[in-house]
C-alpha cells in the first residue's frame, strides 16, 4: 500500500504522512471503523425484509422492534464498558430480571411505588458494586464472580416469589405510559441510555480511562489512573442501567416470570456488543456498533417472524451472523494494521 | 580523577577510605563551596546502599547528574544498575544514603513521590496504551477537559497541543490520531519520551531505551534524547548494554561494579576499548580472587 519502502520506516521526514490521498483516507475511515461490517449487515437485512414483507416497515412493527431492541442495546452498552476493561458481567441479564421483582416485593410490603423503584435501583447499584469489589478486591475473575452473582439472584427470585408468576406494579396511568407502556417509551429510554453511555465512553475522562485500563492496566496505573475504582464504577453502571430497563420492560409486559433465564438476555447484549466490533480482550469498544448490533438482532428476530420462518431458524441464523460478522471484523482489523504500519 | 581509581588502587584501601568518610561528604562539600557547581548538578546521591537479604547489591553509590547531561550507567548483569534506577525512581527505598534533587534532600516513598520531584522513568512498552491514539497517550491522566467536574474531553485542544509539542521536539508520527499499536518501536519510544518530558519531567531515567530496535529506529530515538537534553535541558540517566549506543548517546559514563561506581569519565576522554578492558580486568580480578580463596 505505502509508497515508502519499508526500510525507511520511522526515520522518514514529516512530509511523508501528509501525502495521503482522499481515497486512501476514505478507505482508512471505512476499514478503521469497527462498526462498518455490522452497519452494512443491518442495511442489507432491513432492505431484504422490507422487500419480502411490507408489514416490516409499518408503524406498529417498528414500535415492536424498538421494544425488543431496547433492552438488548442497553445491556449491550453496559457490557461494552466491561469488555473495554477486558472484563465481563454475566449477571447483567439476571439483574435486568431481578430489579422488577425488587419493586414488586417492596410494594407488597407497603412501600410506595416511587420509593420501591428507587430502592430497587439502589439494590442494583449495590449488586454492581459487589461484583466490582469481588473482582478487583478479591481478584476473582469477573467471569466467575458475576456468574456466581447470576445464580444468587436467580435463586433469590425463585425463593422470594415461591416460584409463582406475579403481576407487575405501576402499569397504570401516566406513570406507566412514561415508564414502559407508551409506544415509544422503552425505545426512547433505551436510546437515551445508550447515547449517555456513548458520550461517557467517547467523550469523558472516565471513558478514556476505562479504555486505557483495558488496554494496559499496569501502564494506566503507572500514569496514576485509579484503575480499581474505574472498574468498580463500570460494574455499578451496567447493573444500574440493566435494572432500570428491566423495570421498564416488566411494566410494559405487565407480568413477571420467576423462571425466566437471565443468561439469555445477557448473551444477547454481549452478542450485540461483539458483532458490533467490540473486542473481548479490552481496549477496543464501540457503543455505536453495539446499538447497530442490537438492531440487527432485533431485525432478524422480527423479520423471520414476519416472513413466517420459525423461531428455531432465528437461533441458527443469529449464530451464523455472529460467526460471519466476527470473521469479517477480525480480517478487516488485520488488514488495517497492515496498511498503516 | 578516575585514571587510577578503578583498577590500579588496591581494592581494600579504596573501600576503607570510602567507609571512613561520612558518605559522599566530599561531594557535598565541593558542592557547597562551589555555588555554580551546585546549580549545575540536578541530582546527586550520597552513599546509597541496598541489600536483599545476604546479598549486598549497592555498597555506597555516589553519583552526580548535571543539568542537561546524559549519564550512562554501564555494568554487567547483577552489578546493581537496575536497583539503583529503581531507587532513584521511588520504586524501592535504599537501606541508607541520601538523595538530593535540585540541592534539596528528598525521600521517595513511591514512584508518584519521585514524579512530583520531576523524576520520570520511561519504559518502552509498559507506559503506553496501544489501543489509544498518540495524543490520548500523551495526555493520559492529564487530559484537558471542559465543563469542570464532568470531565468532558477537549479532544481538539489536546490534538493541537500534541501536534505542536511533537513538532517542537521533532518527533515524527503518522498522525496524532494514529493508534499507538500501529507505530514502530522507535516511534513508540519517542511518544513515551515525549509524554514524560511534556509533563515537565526534568530528570528522565531510561532503562534500555534502544532495546530491540533497528539502526534507523535507534537513530531516531538517539536524536530525540540528544535534542531533549541539549535544547530542553532535560537530564537523563541511561542504562544500556550496547557500548556503541552509549557512546553515541551519553555525555558521561559511570561504571558500576560490585555495587560501587568504579569509573567516571566523559565520553570524549574514554573509549569503547578502555571500557571493555575495564570490564574484562574486573572479571579477571574476580576470577583470581576466587582462585586465591580456593587455595586458602
Amino acid at each position: 500500500m505505502s509508497r515508502v519502502p519499508p526500510e525507511e520506516e520511522g526515520a522518514a521526514p514529516a512530509s511523508r504522512y501528509a501525502e495521503r490521498g482522499l481515497s486512501r483516507r476514505v478507505s482508512d475511515v471505512l476499514f478503521q471503523r469497527p462498526e462498518t461490517t455490522i452497519f452494512l449487515v443491518a442495511i442489507a437485512l432491513i432492505v431484504y425484509f422490507s422487500i419480502r414483507n411490507s408489514a416490516f416497515y409499518s408503524y406498529t412493527n417498528v414500535i415492536t422492534m424498538a421494544q425488543y431492541i431496547a433492552p438488548i442495546a442497553v445491556i449491550g452498552a453496559g457490557e461494552v464498558l466491561l469488555l473495554d476493561l477486558a472484563e465481563i458481567d454475566l449477571s447483567s441479564g439476571q439483574v435486568y430480571l431481578t430489579a422488577p421483582w425488587f419493586v414488586v416485593l417492596l410494594t407488597r410490603r407497603g412501600v410506595p411505588l416511587g420509593w420501591a423503584i428507587v430502592v430497587s435501583l439502589l439494590g442494583c447499584v449495590a449488586i454492581g458494586a459487589f461484583n466490582g469489589i469481588v473482582t478487583v478486591g478479591l481478584r476473582v475473575p469477573s467471569f466467575v464472580a458475576t456468574l456466581g452473582m447470576n445464580y444468587v439472584l436467580a435463586g433469590f427470585v425463585l425463593i422470594a416469589s415461591n416460584d409463582i408468576t406475579s403481576d407487575m406494579v405501576g402499569t397504570t396511568g401516566k406513570f406507566g405510559k412514561i415508564f414502559g407502556i407508551g409506544n415509544w417509551s422503552e425505545g426512547l429510554w433505551g436510546l437515551g441510555i445508550v447515547l449517555v453511555i456513548w458520550g461517557l465512553l467517547k467523550g469523558t475522562r472516565f471513558g478514556l480511562h476505562t479504555t486505557a485500563t483495558g488496554g494496559n492496566e499496569l501502564g494506566s496505573a503507572e500514569a496514576g489512573i485509579p484503575v480499581r475504582s474505574v472498574k468498580i464504577w463500570c460494574f455499578v453502571i451496567i447493573a444500574l442501567i440493566a435494572g432500570f430497563i428491566g423495570i421498564l420492560d416488566a411494566i410494559r409486559i405487565g407480568s413477571l416470570d420467576p423462571a425466566a433465564p437471565g443468561l439469555n438476555e445477557m448473551l444477547s447484549g454481549v452478542s450485540a456488543a461483539v458483532i458490533g466490533g467490540t473486542a473481548l480482550t479490552g481496549g477496543k469498544a464501540t457503543v455505536l456498533g453495539t446499538l447497530i448490533g442490537a438492531i440487527v438482532l432485533g431485525v432478524l428476530e422480527d423479520g423471520f417472524n414476519l416472513i413466517g420462518i420459525s423461531a428455531n431458524w432465528f437461533i441458527l441464523v443469529e449464530g451464523a451472523v455472529i460467526l460471519i460478522a466476527m470473521g469479517i471484523n477480525v480480517q478487516l482489523g488485520r488488514m488495517t494494521a497492515r496498511t498503516i504500519t | 580523577m578516575s585514571d587510577a581509581r578503578p583498577t590500579d588502587s588496591p581494592e581494600t584501601g579504596d573501600s576503607v577510605e570510602r567507609d571512613a568518610l561520612p558518605s559522599g561528604a566530599a561531594i557535598a562539600i565541593d558542592a557547597r563551596n562551589d555555588a555554580v557547581a551546585q546549580q549545575d548538578i540536578v541530582l546527586w546521591t550520597e552513599g546509597i546502599t541496598k541489600r536483599f537479604g545476604a546479598l549486598i547489591v549497592l555498597r555506597g553509590i555516589d553519583i552526580q547528574l548535571k543539568r542537561g547531561e546524559v549519564l550512562g550507567l554501564v555494568g554487567d548483569n547483577g552489578s546493581g544498575k537496575s536497583t539503583l534506577v529503581k531507587i532513584l525512581c521511588g520504586f524501592q527505598r535504599p537501606d541508607s544514603g541520601r538523595i538530593f534533587v535540585e540541592g534539596k534532600e528528598v525521600n521517595f516513598h513511591s514512584v508518584k513521590d519521585a514524579r512530583s520531584h520531576g523524576i520520570e522513568t520511561v519504559y518502552q512498552d509498559l507506559a503506553l496504551v496501544p489501543q489509544l491514539t498518540v495524543y490520548q497517550n500523551l495526555f493520559l491522566n492529564r487530559e484537558v477537559t471542559r465543563f469542570g467536574r464532568l470531565g468532558w474531553l477537549s479532544n481538539n485542544k489536546m490534538r493541537r497541543l500534541a501536534r505542536q509539542y511533537l513538532a517542537d521536539i521533532k518527533v515524527d508520527v503518522p498522525s496524532v490520531d494514529a493508534l499507538v499499536e500501529t507505530l514502530s518501536g522507535g516511534q513508540r519510544q519517542a511518544v513515551a519520551l515525549a509524554r514524560a518530558t511534556r509533563q515537565e519531567a526534568e530528570i528522565l531515567l531510561l532503562d534500555e531505551p534502544l532495546a530491540a530496535m533497528g539502526a534507523k529506529e535507534s537513530a531516531l530515538v538517539i536524536d530525540l534524547i540528544k535534542d531533549l537534553s541539549h535544547n530542553r535541558g532535560v537530564s537523563m540517566i541511561v542504562i544500556d548494554h550496547n557500548y556503541t549506543h552509549l557512546f553515541e548517546l551519553c555525555d558521561r559514563l559511570n561504571v558500576l561494579q560490585d555495587g560501587r561506581i568504579t569509573y567516571d569519565q566523559s565520553v570524549q576522554e574514554t573509549s569503547i576499548e578502555e571500557l571493555t578492558e575495564l570490564m574484562v580486568a574486573e572479571y579477571r580480578r574476580r576470577v583470581t580472587a576466587g582462585q586465591r580463596e580456593l587455595k586458602r
